[in-house]
């Protein structure tokens, strides 16, 4: 058994270094058709930028990415500064620079891996699927008679901050930090996609189709991992389907098949403000152009944010979202299940969270305001501040940095919902309802209680749920996802999610049950 | 300022020294040679088996103490003069005191075994115990055996910890099955079974004999009475733990097993106090024991001293005895009085019933002429302490537990429920017609 674990490590750690490794590899060749395509395409009328391409990048063969790219982000910004200066502003390109020459890349691929697209996808994506499918599944056995399986957590290097984590932290740093800022680089990874994007919305994958495949098959296999640990546990079984079932469906087919039917991208389960763009203008341009359906999304988009929030969380909590449904709350808990001890249970580190995501919520709420504003008054500016600079801001600081570089990649060293915690908007909202009128709470069994910490150490929102328990008190905290682990790993049966009456929901004791009854009503009397 | 001085910085020290300083502005010092600030000693078995580390079990924040001028000492208390209200510490300055609180806890019970001080041979209960068992048996290939004396809670507990680093463990058990002195059969039986299925060694009517040396002065082997020899690395020594009250011979304070308190926890010596693991009860209250080395009594009582400590004098009066613990994957939870078929009264009888599959159970325990509920134990169904507490202080019958017992369920959402099934184990049994009624939350809210 463990040498099939072993043997699944090394088919996936060879998965993996293809998978690294790709985007240094292969040779573009830039067509002049090909160039033309995409400048009619996108509609561009730099005849600078062109030229300058022609001159420099087309029938040319590029060994690499890189070298093709700094051609063509030179080209672009050289363009650029020349319109700007002449004030030629219909032929400024607004297309970032990366994602330009990520699209030309795309469109001038050559050699080995463009003509054995399926053969590249089996040697990164399937080796890495079924190396860490043998690394997993042998677990079965390995772990021995159903229950809580934290044997070793703090023992091991990857699970308590050892090198492997750290290493784990730069490489996630670095995927997303490509992702976002350096796209060109990710077409050798969609090459490997496109059999299957052409197949679903008739396009060629690109690099968020590659994420959303990725994220999708990372959750599907560390969902395996979820159901063989907690396969004693009801709870985490049916919550672990639900989540998986929401990325999938929702997250990356739904949006892919709209897209083949015409329909604007549009994933069902995205609420304002974690959706921050939803209200920008270009998307409800698009929306109010997309007839029916368009109006649809977006009637369902803005009655998700004020009726969905409001009434699910008082009936079931948060937790309907963030652990059942949200996609970031996907991630984290599978990929992010192994690391949820790190999150800080700090008093200062509740303080800083306190700040921060009421922080990123205002700023979201108020970016959308001005976004409405400039929509209907047809102004750039509200107040002297451009509304583009707000959301190019926010767009940059929260929605790649916070969400995405900060958020999956600090998973190793500071926990699976550095985000969720510190960072999403829409769970600073949720929280808001969940404290003051929800029925959901973590209710404490009485004195049992013996303040042995596995709750806190496990919660992965950094709450100290012994402090609650050992004083008898249920847990109502807004950040609370109502992920359940708190629950699985007491040894007592302490703590159970509930949705109850709200009436004794919260239930400040100063003296806990099992003391003598005059005791009680003397202590609470007095307070 | 009235100065109040605690030995121990366990939970029944620590709780008193919390809620003194709710109540009042008293100068409170807190001394302990054990380590420098509070943990849950409950939690040391998951810092070896890697599921914590140590600050972890600490469940107040370092900084905690000094913003409640809760004063800190590291020292181990020689002696205490009584008469002149002054405490003798080893290393360090003598402390004065207005107030004395000793809650010093237990000790691991030895007795008198041959080979009971050899190197590798210890029990668990300190966090220098946990430090040793890290010395002793760090992996399988050092410790290639280990061995087991004492079933009970913390002996299965060892054994647990040791396998997570799959060691072999041999678990030598005085009675005829696990823990029978408290648990009734099919419960201890259940336990034995699962037991075994975590491959530990358990032999059960089997006591230490002696423990053997080798050249170095280590542990290498035990013999027991079934004249076997087994070698191993490591003894654990698991038979109980009694109050660690050595440093009070001679001090005057009135010592039985433990610091003889009244209900007000006060000793024969006025303005000394004893709770915790090391107090012992005059006469016992209802059928706890004299001395309760458990959890929540060290906190209970805590609580109740603090207030007397404050000026408003209050009895330790425990409700209805309750209790919990984890026997490798199951849980086991214990309301009211479920007593074994040696302890029980004639008047007691049991409804038991087990599941046909899981290692789950039930016993119900009630007064065999009025049907009076008496206690329930669970095993791998968690229960809700609030209900079964009320049903008790309400004296309900059996019957209305079983029918109501959906209320008292506190399974995580999604868990397949076993009413039904006890509930018709119960009527087939009893030839009544009794239906499970549904959850109710206005029953389980209501005070009435």
């Amino acid at each position: 058994m463990k040498a099939i674990k072993y043997i699944g490590l090394l088919i996936f750690l060879i998965g993996l270094s293809i998978f690294t490794l790709l985007p240094l590899t292969g040779t573009f060749t830039l067509s002049a058709d090909n160039l033309q395509k995409v400048v009619t395409d996108q509609n561009l009328k730099s005849e600078i930028f062109v030229q300058e391409l022609e001159n420099t990048v087309v029938d040319k063969s590029f060994n690499g990415v890189s070298a093709l790219s700094s051609k063509i982000t030179t080209a672009l910004e050289n363009a650029n500064a020349h319109h700007r200066k002449n004030k030629e502003y219909n032929k400024v390109m607004y297309v970032g620079p990366h994602d330009m020459a990520a699209t030309l890349a795309k469109a001038s691929g050559e050699g080995f891996l463009v003509n054995n697209k399926i053969l590249m996808w089996f040697l990164t994506f399937g080796l890495g699927i079924i190396g860490a499918l043998l690394f997993i599944l042998p677990n079965v056995v390995l772990l021995g008679k159903k229950g809580i399986k934290n044997d070793g957590i703090y023992h091991e290097n990857a699970t308590n901050r050892g090198w492997i984590a750290w290493l784990v932290f730069i490489y996630l740093v670095s995927f997303y930090l490509l992702l976002y800022f350096r796209p060109e680089y990710a077409v050798n990874w969609t090459f490997t996609l496109d059999p299957f994007s052409q197949w679903l919305s008739g396009n060629p994958a690109g690099h968020w189709f590659v994420y959303g495949f990725m994220y999708s098959i990372v959750m599907t296999v560390m969902a395996v991992r979820m159901y063989i640990k907690y396969r004693h546990n009801t709870y985490q079984m049916v919550r672990t389907t639900s989540v998986l079932f929401f990325q999938i469906v929702f997250a990356f087919l739904i949006p892919e098949i709209m897209v083949r039917l015409q329909m604007p991208y549009y994933d069902f389960k995205n609420i304002f403000p974690l959706d921050y763009d939803f209200f920008f203008q270009w998307n409800l341009r698009s929306l109010l152009n997309s007839g029916g359906i368009g109006l649809f999304i977006l009637v369902w988009g803005i009655a998700l944010t004020l009726v969905a929030v409001p009434v699910l969380v008082y009936f079931f909590g948060k937790r309907w979202y963030c652990s059942w449904v949200c996609g970031c709350g996907g991630l984290a808990e599978t990929l992010g299940d192994p690391y949820r001890q790190h999150s800080s249970k700090s008093l200062f580190s509740w303080k800083v969270e306190r700040w921060l995501i009421h922080g990123v919520l205002v700023f979201a709420v108020g970016m959308t305001l001005m976004t409405l504003y400039s929509f209907f008054t047809a102004s750039n500016t509200v107040i002297g501040i451009k509304t583009q600079s707000v959301q190019n801001a926010y767009s940059f600081l929260i929605g790649a940095i916070f969400a995405g570089v900060i958020g999956t990649g600090f998973y190793p060293i500071f926990g699976n919902r550095v985000w969720c915690r510190f960072g999403c908007p829409l769970a600073a909202y949720l929280g808001f309802v969940q404290r003051f009128k929800s029925r959901f709470r973590i209710t404490t069994n009485g004195g049992q209680c013996i303040s042995c910490g596995n709750c806190s150490t496990y919660c992965e929102q950094g709450i100290d749920v012994r402090a609650y328990a050992q004083k008898g008190e249920n847990i109502v905290r807004s950040s609370c996802v109502g992920c359940g682990i708190c629950s699985a790993v007491c040894p007592r049966g302490v703590l159970n999610l509930e949705n109850g009456p709200l009436e004794g929901r919260i239930n400040p004791t100063e003296v806990l049950l099992g003391n003598d009854v005059d005791l009680m009503d003397l202590v609470n009397k007095k307070s | 300022m009235e100065h109040v001085v605690i030995i121990g910085n366990g939970i029944a020290g620590i709780t008193a020294a919390r809620h003194i300083r709710k109540l009042s502005n008293k100068k409170i010092t807190v001394i302990s040679a054990e380590s420098d600030y509070f943990f849950s000693r409950t939690a040391l078995m998951y810092v070896y088996m890697g599921h914590m580390k140590f600050e972890h079990t600490q469940p107040y924040e370092n900084w905690f103490w000094k913003k409640n001028r809760i004063e800190l000492v590291n020292a181990y208390v020689n002696k205490v003069d009584t008469e002149n209200k002054t405490l003798l510490l080893q290393n360090s300055q003598p402390i004065k005191f207005d107030k004395l609180i000793i809650a010093t806890g237990s000790k691991p019970n030895m007795f008198g075994w041959p080979g009971q001080d050899l190197k590798g041979v210890q029990g668990l209960y300190s966090k220098q115990d946990l430090e040793l068992l890290e010395a002793n048996a760090p992996n399988k290939e050092i410790c290639k055996r280990a061995v087991i004396v004492g079933g009970g809670l913390i002996g299965i507990e060892m054994a647990e910890m040791l396998r997570s680093r799959d060691i072999p463990v041999t678990f030598l058990v005085r009675e005829a099955s696990f823990w029978d002195i408290v648990l009734p059969q099919g419960e201890s039986q259940m336990i034995n079974e699962h037991i075994r299925e975590h491959h530990i060694d358990l032999q059960l009517n089997t006591n230490l004999v002696e423990i053997i040396p080798d050249e170095n002065g280590r542990a290498k082997a035990v013999t027991t009475d079934k004249g076997e020899t087994i070698e191993c690395n490591v003894v654990g020594l698991t038979a109980g733990v009694s109050p660690n009250i050595n440093f009070l011979k001679d001090s005057g304070i009135t010592l039985g097993k433990g610091v003889l308190v009244n209900q007000f926890l006060e000793t024969n010596i006025k303005d000394i106090y004893a709770i915790g693991d090391c107090a012992e009860q005059h006469r016992a209250i209802g059928s706890r024991r004299p001395v309760e080395a458990v959890w929540y009594t060290g906190r209970m009582m805590g609580e109740a001293l603090a207030q007397t400590i404050c000026g408003r004098k209050t009895p330790y009066n425990p409700g209805h005895w309750f209790n919990s613990a984890k026997f490798l994957d199951i849980e086991y939870q214990t309301y009211g009085w479920v007593f074994p078929a040696d302890s029980k009264k004639e008047h007691e009888q049991h409804f038991h019933w087990r599941h046909p599959k899981e290692k789950i159970c039930i016993t119900v325990a009630y007064h065999k002429h009025s049907n009076q509920l008496l206690g329930i134990n669970t095993f791998g169904i968690r229960m809700r302490h609030k209900i079964i507490d009320r049903w008790l202080t309400e004296e309900r019958e059996i019957g209305y537990a079983m029918e109501h017992l959906r209320d008292a369920n506190f399974d995580p959402e999604f868990y397949s429920r076993h009413e039904k099934a006890i509930v018709a184990h119960y009527n087939s049994t009893y030839g009544t017609n009794l239906a499970p009624k549904k959850k109710s939350w206005k029953r389980i809210f209501s005070n009435a």
